[in-house]
Formats: structure tokens, C-alpha cells, sequence
């Protein structure tokens, strides 16, 4: 039996990997999210086409990295995979019918005649689901989670309060800038118009979201992480949002001046800097306030025999991830590509 | 009847409605995916369009079903916490890094390669587009690997130790991965999966041939269709019977509820049909062929067979359930080997291709694969009962802390979102069936295109020699 937990910090690696697997999945599903949420507000049937077409070959490998949270969690943190899921019960198994609704959409609308409507509404409706409930769920656990002894002890609905309505919120609009952003890169003519002046309002949306959430966390939760008891941690909490919104204001001058990839890049590296932000927070909990990612770790066997396949395997995972973006890259038609 | 939908009952309700709905896809697409690479490398070997005709058809009917794989899927990775909170708290050590390798060595191969084998065929060449379909292929047997070799520790639990917190701890993998239940669970179900495909493939085939529509498609359809079912669907008695044999071993419960019989006995008979009464602890009207279960079991006319009896009641699995499913499956798997038998025969008096009756044949079995799958999947699991981890652990102790409200509720929205999507899914399929495999691509996903992209002039052109 091999166990690295003598030679390296295996629980913190494992929290930093599936912290990292968790903003991987935010930033690329947040995209193909993002477009389901903006779906009906497009033109024309001709640039929710292009839309579509512009996701269609990603939205599987991305919706992946969601599994490899969930799996992972349980992997390397079966304990906190036990309290959360319980805990959050309805808003996961909420966000996975959402997650259905618009997946199968990515099929059904291209086989679909008379009935397209209907998919192009579970593509709306479901992305619309699945990014509320996960920006409820974020809320929850900035809120903190009632625990006894290995178990949840809170009630079914613990993690529907005033505040993470607003996460929720927030998040819609956050993807929804991720969506248009993208859209602004993959697509020309009227779509990228359209998608142009939507991202510009977002950008504004979203930036009031985050300030609205970063104001309520300090406000409301006096039980917060150590970050803000220390003088270094709550400055580095105010420097990192004020990054993200210096981003915000990049990714605006740069969608007046008509540029059309860098937006996308930037909104991501607002996503990131909310994400770190996040993160110092509720360092050091995985279940906050009650059980650390060290209190929750799985057995040392059992982190390391995985830590092996993941050290190997993850780099080719990005390798052919970013080979399938490279193949598919350049503007979305609208038609039905490949035609397999 | 009162306690039968308290809150444990309705959270094993709703796992068995989830994974039994899941279960269907993989149990297509694996077969699926390595027939469409089949039939690709023939098509890349001989040049012969009709290969690619019919790749192009079934593609599209492996596009949909692996999206609703996909989802039901995601919602399985999920339902672990969601509905056996315990189970995961406790065997997390062990089922975790089982399923997690199961995601980073083939969740995510399958789905970046499955983008470029349904849309790259304009941006890739032939070549590596059918090594995108055989990744694809080998994606989903790696992933079959992960999840049995989980299931069958379930079931035959072996390389670990019981820690003073009641947590299960590793001490050695090789034993955990490859418990004693694993190879033969592992074979039997891709097996299962691999017929699953033929027998329906062999229905649409047999359906185009009957109407008269697609024929020389329809013949490389109930062809290859039938090469599985004359070799492989015997193979399949076989591994059925070591699979058998093996759960004799170590699960002897399972099987006394399989066969029936509830005293331990010398010479036991086989029971072809029979009631189980659980309360009662007798088979009523059963018909027995002498002898014969205990020579299937110990090769010996009469070897011991033990009875339902020798444990106590409340560790015995709903015995009616468990027998009448494996009846089920076994009566389906018989049914395949018929019809292996017969195409034998008809392809010697080279009629394999006109007969009518045997056409209508293979179109009312066209489910027989799903049945069959669904109903082995019930013996073994509903077999393993009371037990969530065989000998070791109980399905009851293993929920979650969600009030009967939750899960009734999310129940009831699982029930008619499946049936929903399910329903579409199932009218998307019948119409491509329908449209078969020479439909012009304008007619499929037809929103405003100008000039059908079919396959671009690079990869209809050529074809021949590339393998």
C-alpha cells in the first residue's frame, strides 16, 4: 500500500485540485450556460443556431468537469460529499434537471421540426435552472451549513434566504457575460452585434452583483474565515475584487472598441478573481463553518492512489481539451456543421 | 403496506428509478460505439459506401442516446450523497478513487472525441476521425471497467479494514479493484451491452428489409447483427454461467433466491416457474426438473445446494423479485440463442436475407437487449439485499438525512422528467429510423442551410486504403 501522506500535503493538494476542477467547470460550462440564459433574447432563429453550433461540440467535456467535482469530492473529501449533498439537496437535484433539460436540447432542437420551440425553452429554462441553483448553492455555502456529530442537521430548506437569492442572481448574470462575451468571439454580423450591446449591459449587471455579494459576506456573516480577522487577509480580500472590477471596466473599453476575443478573456479573469476572492473567504472550510478540508480527508491510501492518475492524466485531459477548441475554432455557422 | 413508502423506501425508489433509467443508455452505447468503429474501419478498408451510409444513420442515433446518457449520467455522480449520505461518509476511502478514476480516464475522453467524431468530419482527415470513434469506443468499455470493478466490491468487499470510526480503510487496491466478482461482471455486462446493440440494430435492419427500403444497408445491419448473435449470444450462456457460479461462492443467498429454494439440500432440482412465498418460506407451484440445479451449481447430481433457510429473515432479499427477474433475463438470453440458431440456418439455405417471419422475429425482439439488462441488473442488485455492502454493511443504514418531503417531491420531478425526455428522445429516434440511412442531409437538422454540409468533398471522395 502506497501512502504519500508522509511526503507531501496530500488533503491541501487535493482541496487546491478540486477547487481548481470546481473553476474550471464555472468558467467553461458558465460560457455554454451563459448562452441558454441569453437564448431567447437573440434576433433571429438564425443566430440561435450560431449560438448553439458555437457550443455544441464543447458542452459535453465541459459539463465533465462538474463530474469531477462531484466525483472527486467524494474521492478525496468523502466526508464533506456526505454533509453538502444532504444539505443541499433540493437546489443539486434542481440544478441536475436543469442540466438535463438543456443538454438534451444540444440533440433534440437539430432533430427537431415543428417542435423546436420546445427545445429552444428547455435550453432557455434548464441553463437558466442549473445557474440559479448553482449560485444559490455558493450562497449556501457562504451562509454555513448546520452539522452534528458526521451528518447534516439542518432543514430541507436552509439554503433558500434572501441572500442567496442575490448569489443566485448574480450568477445568472455573471454566465450570462461569459455567454455574450463568447458569443462576441465565435460568431460575426448581426449575432456579434447583438451579443455585443447584451454584454455591455452585463457587464454593469454583474459588476453591481458581485459588489452587492462582496458587501453582504463581511455584513451578515460574523463567523466568516480567518481572512478577515487578519490585517494582510482583509486586504488582500479588498485588492482581489477591486482587480475584478478593473477587469470589468478592460472588458467594457475593449467591447466599445470592437474588439471581439479579448472581452471573453477578460470576464474570465473577473470569474477568477471572484472565484480567489471566494476561496480566501472560506479557507480553510469545506464545509463552512463546521468541517476543514483537513478534518474531511479521505484516507492517505486513498488520496494518493488517485493523486497518481490525476497527476498523469490531467495534463493530457487539457491537452485534448484544448486540441478540440483548436480544432473548432473560428466563427460558428449556422449550419448544422459536420452534418455527421 | 405502511412502512412501504417511508423515507428509505421512496430514496431506494428513486436511486433504482435513476440508475435503471441510466443504465439503459450505456448498456446501447457501448455496443454502439464499437459497431460504428467497425464499421468505419470497413468502410476506410474497402471503400465501400454503404458502410459509411449506415454510419452516418446510427451516428446520429448514438449522438442522441449518449446525450441522454450524459445527463442521467451526471445526475448518478450526484445521487451517491444525495441518497446515501452514510454509505458515502463510510465507504468513501474505497468507492471514491474507483469513480474518480472512472471520470479522469474516461468521462472525459469520451466526451471531447465524441465533439470530434459527430462534427469533425470537415476538420479532420479520415484517419483521425476514426481514431476519434475508436477513442470513443475504448472510452466507454474504460468506463464500464471503473463502475463494475465499484459494484462488484459491493458486492464480494474485499482489501479492507473496518476502522474504530466504522469507515472503511484500503489496505490493498489490487484486491479492491479486481474483487472476486469483478471479472465476470465486467464480461457478462459488456457482453450484455454488445447484444443489446445487435438485437437492435438487427430489428431496424430486419424492419428496412421487411418494407423493402435500404437494402443493401439493411443486409450489412442484420448481417453484422447476426454474426453476434450466432457467436456471441451462446459465449454469453456461458459467462452467465461462471458469473453464476462465482455468486454461488461468495453471495450463496443470491443465488438460493434465484433458484427458489429455501432448504438446504443434496440433488436439488431446478425450478422453471414457481411463486416464492416470503412468509411461508416455500416455492408454491413450482415445476422442478430433478436434480438439475445442483448439477448447474456444483457439477455434481448431488452436490449441496444451500437454502434460503440457513440465514436469518432479515437477511434475505425479496426472493419473488430476484427469481422472476433472473427468469426473465435468462428466458430473453435463450430467446438471442434461438435466434443465433436460426439465422444459422437460414444463412446455409441462403435465405437469411428474404425471410418474412424471421424478419418479424427479429423486430419484436428489438428490446430484448434492454429487458434482458435491466432484469440482471435487478437480480444482482435487489439479490445483494438487505446489504449495501454484502455481508458488511446495510442499505438501511447507509441514508441520507433528508425527510421523506424532499425526495418524494424530487421523486415525482425525476419520474416525469425521464419520461418526458425519454419519450422525445424515443420520437427523435423513430424518426430517424424512419428517415433511414440514404435520407439527404437537408432534411436533417435542416434550419436554413443554403447547401447541405454532408460530408465535405475530403471525406466522401475518399474511402479505400486509409487502414
Amino acid at each position: 500500500m502506497f501512502d504519500f501522506s508522509s511526503l507531501i500535503d496530500l488533503p491541501l493538494i487535493w482541496y487546491l485540485l478540486i477547487l481548481t476542477a470546481v473553476l474550471l467547470y464555472v468558467v467553461l460550462d458558465g460560457f455554454d450556460l451563459g448562452l441558454g440564459i441569453l437564448f431567447p433574447l437573440a434576433p433571429t432563429d438564425q443566430c440561435r443556431d450560431r449560438m448553439m453550433n458555437s457550443v455544441a461540440p464543447f458542452w459535453d467535456g465541459n459539463e465533465t468537469w462538474l463530474v469531477l467535482g462531484g466525483g472527486g469530492l467524494l474521492a478525496a473529501f468523502p466526508l464533506a460529499y456526505a454533509i453538502l449533498m444532504p444539505a443541499l439537496y433540493l437546489p443539486v437535484i434542481l440544478m441536475l434537471l436543469g442540466l438535463i433539460f438543456r443538454g438534451v436540447a444540444f440533440e433534440f432542437r437539430f432533430k427537431a421540426q415543428r417542435s423546436r420551440p420546445i427545445w429552444d425553452w428547455s435550453f432557455h429554462l434548464g441553463s437558466l435552472t442549473a445557474a440559479f441553483m448553482q449560485g444559490m448553492i455558493v450562497g449556501a455555502l457562504i451562509q454555513g451549513v448546520t452539522v452534528v456529530e458526521r451528518g447534516f442537521a439542518g432543514g430541507p430548506m436552509d439554503w433558500a434566504t434572501p441572500f442567496t437569492f442575490t448569489t443566485g442572481v448574480g450568477l445568472v448574470f455573471g454566465y450570462a457575460l461569459l455567454g455574450a462575451t463568447w458569443t462576441v468571439m465565435k460568431t460575426e454580423g448581426e449575432t456579434q452585434a447583438w451579443a455585443r450591446r447584451g454584454a455591455v449591459w452585463l457587464l454593469g449587471l454583474a459588476g453591481v452583483s458581485l459588489a452587492a455579494v462582496t458587501i453582504a459576506i463581511p455584513a451578515g456573516h460574523s463567523q466568516i474565515g480567518q481572512m478577515w480577522d487578519s490585517r494582510p487577509g482583509v486586504y488582500l480580500l479588498a485588492a482581489v475584487p477591486a482587480v475584478a472590477f478593473l477587469l470589468l471596466v478592460v472588458a467594457w473599453m475593449d467591447l466599445r472598441a470592437g474588439r471581439e476575443a479579448r472581452p471573453f478573456l477578460l470576464v474570465i479573469g473577473f470569474f477568477v478573481a471572484g472565484y480567489l476572492a471566494l476561496g480566501l473567504t472560506l479557507w480553510p472550510w469545506i464545509v463552512p463553518y463546521a468541517v476543514t478540508f483537513r478534518q474531511a480527508a479521505a484516507a492517505g491510501p486513498s488520496q494518493s492512489l488517485l493523486l497518481v492518475g490525476t497527476l498523469i492524466l490531467l495534463p493530457v485531459i487539457l491537452g485534448y481539451t484544448a486540441f478540440s477548441y483548436y480544432l473548432f475554432r473560428g466563427k460558428a455557422s449556422h449550419a448544422h456543421e459536420g452534418a455527421y | 403496506m405502511a412502512d412501504l413508502f417511508d423515507f428509505g423506501m421512496l430514496a431506494r425508489i428513486q436511486f433504482a428509478f435513476t440508475i435503471s433509467f441510466h443504465i439503459l443508455f450505456p448498456s446501447f452505447t457501448i455496443g454502439l460505439a464499437s459497431w460504428l468503429a467497425v464499421l468505419e474501419w470497413r468502410w476506410l478498408k474497402t471503400g465501400d459506401p454503404t458502410y459509411v451510409e449506415v454510419y452516418r444513420m446510427w451516428v446520429k442515433i448514438f449522438a442522441v442516446t449518449f446525450g441522454m446518457g450524459v445527463v442521467s449520467g451526471v445526475v448518478m455522480s450526484f445521487q451517491f450523497g444525495t441518497n446515501w449520505s452514510v454509505f458515502s461518509d463510510r465507504t468513501g476511502n474505497i468507492i471514491g478513487p474507483l469513480l474518480g478514476y472512472e471520470v479522469i480516464t474516461a468521462f472525459f475522453l469520451e466526451a471531447s472525441f465524441l465533439g470530434v467524431m459527430l462534427f469533425g468530419w470537415n476538420r479532420v482527415g479520415p484517419r483521425l476521425h476514426f481514431a476519434a470513434t475508436v477513442i470513443v469506443a475504448v472510452g466507454t468499455l474504460i468506463s464500464a471497467f471503473w463502475i463494475l470493478s465499484a459494484n462488484s466490491w459491493m458486492q464480494t468487499p474485499q482489501g479492507f479494514e473496518i476502522g474504530a470510526d466504522g469507515r472503511f480503510y484500503p489496505t490493498d487496491w489490487l484486491a479492491v479493484i479486481f474483487s472476486p466478482s469483478f471479472p465476470y461482471r465486467l464480461i457478462h455486462m459488456v457482453v450484455a451491452a454488445y447484444l443489446t446493440t445487435a438485437f437492435v440494430v438487427a430489428g431496424i435492419g430486419a424492419y428496412y428489409l421487411y418494407r423493402g427500403r435500404h437494402l443493401p444497408q439493411a443486409r450489412v445491419m442484420l448481417g453484422m447483427a447476426m454474426i453476434m448473435a450466432v457467436f456471441v449470444a451462446p459465449a454469453q450462456l456461458l459467462f452467465g454461467d461462471m458469473h453464476g457460479l462465482n455468486t454461488f461462492e461468495h453471495q450463496p443467498a443470491k443465488v438460493a433466491a434465484m433458484e427458489g429454494l429455501w432448504e438446504t439440500r443434496q440433488g436439488a432440482p431446478l425450478k422453471l416457474f414457481g411463486w416464492p412465498d416470503q412468509e411461508a418460506e416455500t416455492t408454491r407451484w413450482s415445476i422442478e426438473i430433478p436434480k438439475l440445479s445442483s448439477l448447474i451449481l456444483t457439477h455434481d447430481l448431488n452436490g449441496e445446494v444451500r437454502g434460503l433457510k440457513e440465514w436469518p429473515r432479515d437477511e434475505l432479499p425479496p426472493v419473488a423479485l430476484v427469481f422472476w427477474t433472473f427468469r426473465i433475463m435468462v428466458g430473453l438470453g435463450m430467446l438471442m440463442i434461438l435466434t443465433g440458431v436460426m439465422a444459422a440456418i437460414l444463412y446455409w439455405r441462403k435465405r437469411l436475407f428474404d425471410s418474412r417471419l424471421f424478419q418479424l422475429w427479429c423486430m419484436a425482439l428489438t428490446p430484448a437487449g434492454f429487458v434482458a439488462v435491466l432484469a440482471g441488473w435487478f437480480v444482482t442488485e435487489v439479490g445483494r439485499q438487505p446489504w449495501i455492502v454484502q455481508g458488511v454493511m446495510r442499505t438501511a443504514d447507509a441514508l441520507s438525512p433528508v425527510g421523506a418531503g424532499p425526495i418524494g417531491i424530487t421523486l415525482a420531478a425525476f419520474i416525469v422528467t425521464y419520461l418526458f425526455i425519454f419519450g422525445a428522445g424515443t420520437f427523435y429516434i423513430l424518426h430517424l429510423i424512419a428517415e433511414g440511412p440514404e435520407a439527404e442531409e437537408a432534411t436533417y437538422g435542416d434550419h436554413g442551410l443554403e447547401t447541405p454540409t454532408v460530408l465535405g468533398a475530403s471525406s466522401t471522395a475518399k474511402g479505400g486504403g486509409y487502414v
